[in-house]
Formats: C-alpha cells, structure tokens, sequence
C-alpha cells in the first residue's frame, strides 16, 4: 500500500480531527507559522479562533473544555507564545481540566542556543502539567499527540503541553495514519476498585446517623451525575459541594444543603464537624473548603472516593479510601446502602438554613439600602435563566457571591477558577464556553479589577461574533482583598481603589452594546434587556462600595467558627 | 512501626521508563516541598529498557509516603517503593587521593589504609588513587583519618541499594504491559493492612 506522504503540520490537523477536535483557540507566530499555514487548508474542518492573548486562549480552551466535557485545544508559538500560557496551565493543572496544548519551537538545530524567541517551555511548564513533550521529528508526532489526547482526558483529566519544532512542522514523513492511544504501561489512569473497601464504606453508612456527602468536580469529571444522584437518594444524605462541584447536583435538589468552605453555607460547614460520616466524592480537601485542618471533622469517620490515590490521605486522613472513577464506585456503594429517611437529620440542616437566611442571604438579595448588591443582580439573572444558564465567573467576591446564589439545573453549568483563582479567567472562559455549548446561554459575572487584566478579549468576541452576555459588577474595589484588608487589616486600604474605564464606551468600540445601571429600578429591564439581546451584550452594575461576603470562615479558623456578619 | 512524624533517612527506589526529563520531573516533587535530596542516582534497573532511582531523603514516614505518591503518579514512572535503612542493603563508594610520598614515608597511612580494607585503584609517582565502598559513616571516618596527611581529593557516589524483601521488576512489568493490571501491580495499593501501603 503506498503510503501518504505529509508535513509535520498536516499531521497535527490530522490528529485533532482524529480525535475529535472541532474548535483551536490560538495565535500564530514565528516558530508555529508550518502549523497555521497548514491550517489554511483546514479552515473547513477546524475552526480557528483568533484569540487577543494567548493566556486569553488558553482560558477559552479551559472553558471549551469545562463546558463540553472534551479536551480544549490551544495553539500558540514558541517563547513569549508559550510562556504565556503557564498561568493557564498552572489553572488547568489544580483543576483538573482536559487541555491539550501544542507550541512551536524554534529549529532543532538551534535548541540551547539562545535563538530568537526560545525558551526553554518544556523545563518551565513540567510543575502545572500532566504531562509534556518535545518533539524534534516528525515521524513522532503521530503516536506522541494519540498520547497527548490520551492523557489529557482519561483518569484524573489534566494540561498536556506537546512543543513542536519548526523542522519538525515542516519535515515530510511517511504518514501511518492515526491510531488512537489507550494505553501506556507505565500509566494508570484508574487505580483498581478493591471490593473490602466497598464494603467497608458501606457498613459505614449504614450505621452512620448522621452522614454527610461532599462533593466536588469528580463527579463531574467522571460524568457520573446520574449515579451521585441515585447513591444521596438512597439512603437520604445531605449533599453539600466545593465550588468545582456545583451543578453536578441541581440547585434546588431537597438533598442539596449547599457549598463548603470559607464563603460556603452556614449549615455544611458547621456540621461537618458535627456528622458522624463525612464521605468525600471526587474532592481534594482544599484548605479554602477545610479551614483549619487539626478542627476539621474530627469526631467523624471519613470515607474518600477519588480517582487519583495521591489525594487520599493527603491532607485529611480517610478511614476508608475508596480508590477508583466514581462511576464504578459509587453505583457499587448505591447497591449495598440501605433505604433511609434521614429527614431529622435533614431538618438540622434546614435550621441552619433558616438562620443564615435570614440574617445573610434575605438582606443581601432583597437589600434595604439604595445601594445595590452582588446577590440581587444574580437574583434577577435566576429569575429570568431559570438555573439554565452557564454561569462563567472570575475570581473574588463576585465569584463568591455568584456560587452562593446562581441556580442551576444542569451539570456543567457553573465554570469558575477554583484552585489557582486566576483573576482575568473569566471573560476568555465564557467564550470558550459559548463555544463548547453553542446552545446554550453563557453569562459571565466578572468583577471590575479581573476584567481589566484580560479585556483585550473582546476583540475576540468582535472578530468571532461569539453570544457572551458580560456583567461587570463594579464595586470600584479589588473587593476581595479589600474586604479581607477591612477584617483583618484595620481597613489599610493598600491598594485596592482600582479606577476602571467606561466600559459601555469600550464594548462599543468592540461593536458590542451595554448599558451600565446604577439604579435599582433599572435593573431587571437591564438584565431583561441583555438576556433577550441577539448577540454579545455587556451589563455593568454599579454595587456598593464596601460589601463584604458572609458568612466567611477567616483563615486559620475552624468550619464551625464560621461568621454570619 | 516508627512514629510517622519523626524524620528518618528513607531510600526511595522508582522504576521508570528511560524517558528525557524525568530526572527533572521527579526532582521537583522534592525542590516544591524544600525537601532536599541527600543522594540520587540513576542506573539501567534488572530488567531491559526499565531505568531505576535511588533516592534517599531524610524525612517524615507521612511525607516520604505523599512523595512516592506524587512520584509515582509521573506518567513515565511504573512503580516506586519506600525503606528504611533495616529494609535495605546498601553502599556507596569513595574515592580519596593522596601523595605518594605520604604514603611510603608514613608507616601510619599504610596501617590505616589496610584497616579500613581500601584498595588502590590507581598508582602513580606523584599521588595514589584509593577506593573503599560501604556505608556513609565508614567512608566518612577514612576521610577524616587520612585528612591530616594530606588527602588531596575526595569524592563520594550517591547510594545504591538493594530491597531485601523484593523479587524484582520482570514480573511486575509483565503485568504493567497488560491492560488490566493483575494484584501484582496494586500490591502496594490497600491491601487491608493500612500499615503495608506502598511497603513491601
């Protein structure tokens, strides 16, 4: 059989399509230059998106990815090119988010030379990735982007960064034809499930009487809502989440007592330290959810299902580590637990509930004072979305407050950057998202100080003509800091009065219309008015200065130590 | 058992793949936590193509444990294992060059030499090339003694050691090539003896 003769870059299309791939985010340059003028040849396959930045390119393949469950594909070139994209990958690192990253590089020949833009992206992205490689033939690129693809999505889900050099791109090889990777003898993406443990679990639940479920983007990841469901169902256990896990269970779910950790409900925080079962689904204990670890869940037992055997034990000791993909595991634990009603136990959490809203959430979302709040703009959202919107946010206060209030139906609806907090992810990840869920609506809830570290992707928006409905909620404030600066810092304002631009002037300049609102009374025509708008939108509301986000557990402080006011 | 807090030395033994960078990739796992390294190498392992570290950190049974974990989850490392010193056989060897002229004019040197069973690797008119093997303590006081007549070099390799309980990689490997792993490859992974994780 003759074989087909390709370049290098031909092979990398290939590849993509192969796999499935139907939206790169990118920007071209020098070294990556065989790749893009291969592409031109592609356009009808691939769509290329013209990113503004490559950190705005690698947030719009988190997004992708987070919206659509594949793996985001970014293109960009070598040195500046690639080192801007570690702030991304570092992002899609702690979150375990499919990406698959392909750099150009400079000619083999010259590798250690100090040639123009090279760097040396291999050694400074080995820490935030999964897995990365250079490649200097093409002959490699076939089997190395298989794997590449391979690793991204399976087991835990994470950034492969592949470097390709520039003779690579252009060298024409012999093509074999593409045959996917499902297998490589020194990985495993799925630890095996080891049924005593399974047993184990279950006998601990089954005695518990008082047992708690919390969960995190495992569940998600491992497209395992359906079988979460079933498992809390069975036996009536309160469900809480991490900020990565909400939305893999409804919003309004009867089971669903709310989010953990230092912004996280009243009710799950304090009695995570008063269950007598904490069982952990897909979820790292991250010290933003735990609080102070030496108080955290003391008295209970603790199950932990994770995918990834590194996690277990690694920051809070399970009593039974339930190693595997939660799809296997937890229908295995739905078949040994025992019908309970739990809703005694149930009702402590509605308590707490009570409590917390009438002291916190009704004054925020209906607030007295003519100043407007975070909350009643994602109230009015809620009203209009019904819950059936993607919310993308940034990172600080308004992200806080959009987790704590946004409603959702669907899994794969709340797109946050959770462990890195990546301010500036927000606007790039919304796009992204659109693009992996072109159905559906994307609102991306953004402050005023992370949307200025990555505005320049509305020219993005402009050029693709992308649906992203941006509210900017402007507390004049990097409001995170300065609330913690109000608590913790005798109000030493350092830094943190941050001036923005005229926003609707700027998104006009971008060919996308606004309207800003600083009065109440305008509002739910605002929000009416951009949900029913063809195309991208921008909505800046003006909120109070100096809003703070309660109830808060303060750092070095225990769950059940948590501050209503 | 040792308390799990208290700082020991460990010898952490990682099969791997022979793969460009993974040196660097299991390195940062220790240069991330401030964690030094006391000795490393690397070397072909008993079985073709499969490379084997030896690492030894002097550390926590709670840390030691996190870090294998990390180092194993490296997509090019097949397996790792931790030990304490009791668990192991080990060596390192040592180098010292010293003049000739010490030598044959210092009975002392001689006796010294015989005593710690040195052997002279390379003889020259101007200085002579000894080399001992054994454990740190035993190089060490070789050093000190030899260091008040005029030692003029001296160099250590990092440690390679042996697991007393292990039956070798050919077995094991055989199983990481098969696409469900066999309890060979999860020995390690909670048997039902907490106390037995990633031990052999």
């Amino acid at each position: 059989m003759e074989q087909q003769q390709l370049t290098g870059s031909q092979a990398v299309l290939e590849a993509c399509i192969a796999e499935g791939v139907d939206t790169i985010f990118g920007y071209p340059g020098g070294a990556i230059m065989p790749i893009y003028d291969a592409l031109y040849d592609y356009k009808e396959k691939l769509n290329h998106i013209l990113v503004r930045h490559e950190q705005g390119g690698i947030h719009a393949g988190q997004g992708y990815a987070r919206s659509s469950g594949k793996v985001g594909v970014v293109f960009a070139t070598s040195g500046p090119g690639a080192t801007n994209l570690v702030t991304g990958l570092a992002d899609a690192m702690i979150d375990s988010t499919p990406l698959v990253c392909i750099t150009g590089q400079v000619f083999a020949h010259l590798l250690g030379t100090d040639a123009f833009q090279e760097t040396d992206v291999i050694n400074i992205t080995m820490p935030v990735t999964k897995w990365n490689f250079q490649i200097t033939d093409a002959e490699e690129i076939p089997a190395v982007l298989a794997k590449a693809f391979y690793l991204a999505r399976s087991g835990r889900p994470g950034p492969v960064l592949i470097d390709i050099s520039k003779n690579a791109q252009l060298q024409k090889f012999n093509y074999p034809g593409y045959t996917p990777c499902n297998h490589i003898r020194s990985y495993r993406p799925k630890p095996v499930i080891r049924k005593e443990f399974i047993d184990e679990a279950v006998e601990l639940i089954n005695n518990a009487k008082k047992p708690l479920v919390i969960f995190g983007q495992g569940v998600i990841l491992g497209k395992a809502e359906k079988e979460f469901k079933k498992f809390i169902e069975k036996s009536g256990m309160p469900a809480a989440w991490t900020i990565l896990g909400l939305s893999a269970l409804p919003t309004d779910h009867p089971q669903n007592v709310g989010m953990l950790g230092m912004h996280g409900n009243y009710g799950p925080n304090v009695l995570t330290n008063e269950c007598d079962v904490l069982i952990a689904v897909g979820m790292r204990f991250d010290d933003r959810v735990t609080g102070r670890l030496d108080k955290y869940a003391k008295q209970a037992k603790i199950i932990h299902l994770d995918i990834d055997p590194s996690e277990i034990d690694k920051n809070v000791k399970a009593t039974v580590g339930v190693w595997g993909d939660c799809k296997e595991t937890l229908p295995l634990l739905t078949l040994g637990i025992e019908q309970k009603d739990r809703s005694e136990w149930l009702a402590v959490f509605a308590e707490y509930a009570q409590q917390e809203y009438d002291q916190c959430i009704q004054p925020e979302m209906y607030p007295s004072s003519d100043e407007m709040s975070m909350a009643e703009v994602i109230r009015n959202i809620n009203e209009i979305t019904k819950g059936n919107a993607i919310m993308v946010t940034d990172v600080g206060q308004h992200q806080m407050v959009t987790c704590r209030y946004a409603k959702f139906n669907d899994s794969r609806s709340n797109i946050t950057s959770g462990g890195l907090g990546t301010m500036g992810f927000g606007l790039p990840a919304a796009i992204g998202a659109k693009f992996g869920a072109q159905d559906r609506t994307v609102i991306g809830i953004i402050g005023d100080g992370g949307f200025q570290m990555t505005l320049q992707e509305l020219g993005t928006i402009m050029q693709t003509g992308v649906d992203v409905k941006i509210v900017i909620l402007n507390n004049q404030f990097l409001g995170m800091v300065r609330q913690w600066q109000d608590l913790f810092n005798e109000k030493r304002y350092s830094f943190v009065d941050i001036q923005s631009p005229d926003y609707i002037m700027l998104a006009k300049s971008y060919g996308i219309d606004g309207c800003k609102v600083e009065d109440r009374k305008n509002l739910v025509g605002a929000v009416q008015t951009m949900l029913a708008h063809k195309g991208s939108y921008l909505l800046e509301v003006m909120v109070g200065k100096e809003n703070n986000v309660f109830p808060m557990v303060p750092q070095g402080c225990s769950v059940s130590e948590i501050r209503l006011k | 058992m040792s308390n799990n807090t208290e700082k020991q030395e460990y010898t952490i033994t990682v099969y791997t793949e022979n793969q460009v960078g993974l040196l660097n990739r299991i390195a940062i796992i220790f240069s991330r936590r401030k964690i030094n390294v006391e000795s490393l190498n690397t070397s072909p392992s008993e079985v073709p193509g499969i490379h084997r570290f030896t690492i030894v950190v002097m550390e926590s049974r709670e840390v030691v444990l996190k870090i294998v974990r990390q180092i194993e989850k490296q997509v090019e490392v097949l397996k790792a294992y931790f030990n304490t010193n009791d668990e192991i056989v080990w060596q390192e060897l040592a180098l010292y060059k010293v003049l000739s002229d010490e030598i044959t004019e210092k009975v002392k040197v001689e006796r010294l030499l015989r005593e710690f069973g040195a052997r002279a690797v390379a003889i020259r008119k101007d200085f002579i090339v000894f080399e001992t093997t054994g454990h740190r303590e035993e190089t060490n006081k070789l050093m000190e003694a030899l260091a008040p007549f005029g030692l003029v070099e001296f160099v250590r390799s990092a440690r390679v050691a042996i697991i007393k309980e292990s039956a070798g990689f050919h077995e094991k490997l055989k199983d990481f090539e098969e696409r469900e792993p066999g309890e060979e490859v999860i020995e390690n992974e909670y048997l039902g003896k907490r106390e037995a994780v990633f031990t052999m």
